[in-house]
């Protein structure tokens, strides 16, 4: 028996999420006595530097377009069956939640998205995901001999694990694609939100689209990605893909500066999970306090420019 | 076109969360419930613009759930959908839901199958790849466009940091992200009308249980915020970097 992951790279490149899952891979590969192999789009180059984060076995195809989850859940799957894998392991973002449910039904697997932890096999096969909007944590006991999961990021820690491995090529010329891909865009220059391990957002509170100078300060400083609530987003004084929290995107960042923002239940749901969170508010009663790790009270108007400035500083030193 | 639109039902986004039987179940009482906003917002409304663009077909909205679900499955009616089946089972995994709804596709000869890209109670967005894999169709995921063009259709895809934009041929399986359309609010006549819409109830298939939840527990809270001196950032930065080491 053995593990597989399947390491998706943009341009012969590794996000983070990519190497956790290689890591989350070679985890339970060793705590079975079983073996982890690790499938992905990149040259052979570029794949093997997954040995680093645990890869034994490493089966690259170069392909830059990973559009079409009914091919690649063919490509992957079988491969899972010539290598007797029992587990898939898939990043949790739109490509890995979109693979493992069809994987799952190919495979006849149990399935579990957004697993935050290693699986517990000391009763069955047990892995926790986080529910209702980080409200809840839900202990699922995957039952059937086959599984899939999918790895929410920052959860387990990436650490280098090994050497280099020689990739072995992977023929995926006879799979065709059933979507044509027209187009691919992607927002250039800062870290997307969804990946970004500090983040700078700012509410209501700002008072209106011209103040936002002060907050893109601060982010260019720390070198942080801006995001912001539903009503500043409703109301078009940000972009809509800055809306962090239960209908926008949820994420999970090292820190999290929330400024002007009160701290709806909504937003919460989105946010919660960060590692460090930071709320300025100059209402002592704001919701948001309740879940910050670090509070100022005090107008935020005065106070980000300083914090900004005590940044500078400190990057200086 | 057949336009096939998954509604569940979800706790309201404000709803306390707390369990019971040890901590092995949800516990309803007082819950108040909702349709899915990504289901209610964006898929159902799209596929009944697009029907109303085509001139022709028809929205049927389908369920899998105990009668208390009807409520929900009326208000899709209200909004638009020109019919309505349950199935009566009890939606205990994707695996369950996606089986059951592939099967009714099957047979009923459905062009487009829309759903939200996740409900906002489990925030699994695994059924939408189930059912596509389930009818062996493509699988366009975190929709925030769609243009039809005779069988034709345009979609955007969000993925992490961009879009995709890409062409497929019906059938397909599309999940829904905002953007997907405007939400609609039910009218009057909308609400009289769903009252004499079809609701159809049919049996479940039986499905083996791959995976289920053993229990449930709730996150350790914060131990409480650091309130600091708005005039000393400094301290701040310290703290980020020495006691919560993230800068």
């Amino acid at each position: 028996m053995s593990v597989l992951v399947f390491a998706e790279a943009i341009n012969n490149k590794y996000k983070k999420s990519s190497l956790e899952v290689v890591n989350y891979g070679a985890k339970l590969a060793s705590s079975q006595g079983s073996n982890v192999i690790v499938l992905t789009n990149a040259s052979a180059d570029a794949a093997a530097e997954l040995g680093k984060y645990g890869a034994q076995k490493v089966l690259n195809f170069e392909s830059d377009s990973l559009h079409d989850n009914k091919m690649l859940s063919q490509i992957i799957s079988d491969v899972a069956n010539s290598h007797n894998a029992d587990t898939v392991i898939l990043s949790d973002n739109s490509k890995g939640k979109s693979l493992a449910g069809r994987i799952a039904i190919k495979l006849d697997a149990a399935a579990v998205s957004s697993a935050t932890t290693l699986p517990n096999l000391e009763d069955g096969f047990v892995v926790q995901k986080s529910l209702f909007s980080g409200k809840a944590i839900g202990h699922y006991q995957m039952k059937a001999s086959k599984k899939v999961i999918t790895v929410a990021g920052n959860s387990i820690g990436l650490e280098e694990m090994g050497q280099p491995v020689a990739a072995e090529a992977f023929d995926a010329s006879a799979y065709n694609a059933t979507v044509e891909m027209v187009e691919t865009k992607r927002v250039e220059g800062t870290v997307p939100l969804p990946e970004a391990e500090l983040v700078v957002s700012a509410g209501r509170g700002m008072k209106g689209p011209e103040n936002w100078g002060i907050i893109e300060d601060l982010a260019k400083t720390l070198g942080a990605t801006t995001a912001c609530s539903r009503p500043v987003a409703d109301t078009g004084w940000r972009p809509h893909h800055e809306h962090v929290g239960q209908t926008g995107i949820a994420i999970k960042p090292n820190l999290y500066i929330a400024i002007g923002i009160s701290g709806a239940i909504q937003h919460l749901a989105g946010v919660n999970h960060s590692k460090t969170i930071v709320v300025i508010n100059k209402d002592p009663e704001a919701p948001f306090f309740k879940a910050a790790d670090y509070g100022i009270v005090a107008d935020l108007f005065d106070v980000v420019p300083r914090l900004t400035e005590a940044l500078q500083k400190f990057k200086a030193s | 076109m057949n336009l096939l639109v998954c509604i569940s039902k979800t706790p309201e986004t404000t709803a306390k969360i707390a369990f019971k039987e040890n901590d092995t179940q949800f516990d309803t009482d007082g819950v108040q419930f909702i349709m899915n906003p990504y289901d209610e917002w964006y898929a159902l409304v799209r596929a009944i613009e697009l029907k109303e663009q085509l001139g022709t077909g028809k929205v049927i909205a389908i369920n899998v759930g105990p009668p208390s679900n009807d409520i929900v499955i009326r208000k899709a009616l209200a909004i638009g959908a020109d019919e309505a089946v349950r199935v009566n089972g009890e939606e205990k995994s994707a695996t369950f839901v996606s089986k059951q709804i592939a099967n009714y596709a099957k047979e009923n000869n459905i062009d487009i199958v829309f759903l939200g890209k996740e409900t906002i109670d489990y925030n699994g967005s695994l059924v939408g790849g189930m059912i596509s894999e389930l009818l062996d169709v493509p699988f366009l995921s975190y929709a925030s466009n769609l243009e039809m063009e005779g069988d034709t259709a345009t979609v955007t895809c969000d993925i992490e940091g961009g879009e995709e934009i890409l062409k497929v041929k019906t059938p397909f399986v599309i999940s829904a992200a905002k953007g997907l359309a405007e939400q609609r609010i039910p009218n009057m006549r909308g609400i009289m009308m769903a009252k004499r819409k079809p609701l159809v109830v049919i049996d479940p298939v039986e499905v083996t249980e791959n995976e289920a939840i053993a229990s449930y527990s709730i996150p350790d809270s914060k131990s409480g915020v650091k309130l600091l001196d708005p005039e000393n950032m400094d301290e701040l930065v310290r703290l980020l970097h020495e006691e919560a080491k993230v800068i």
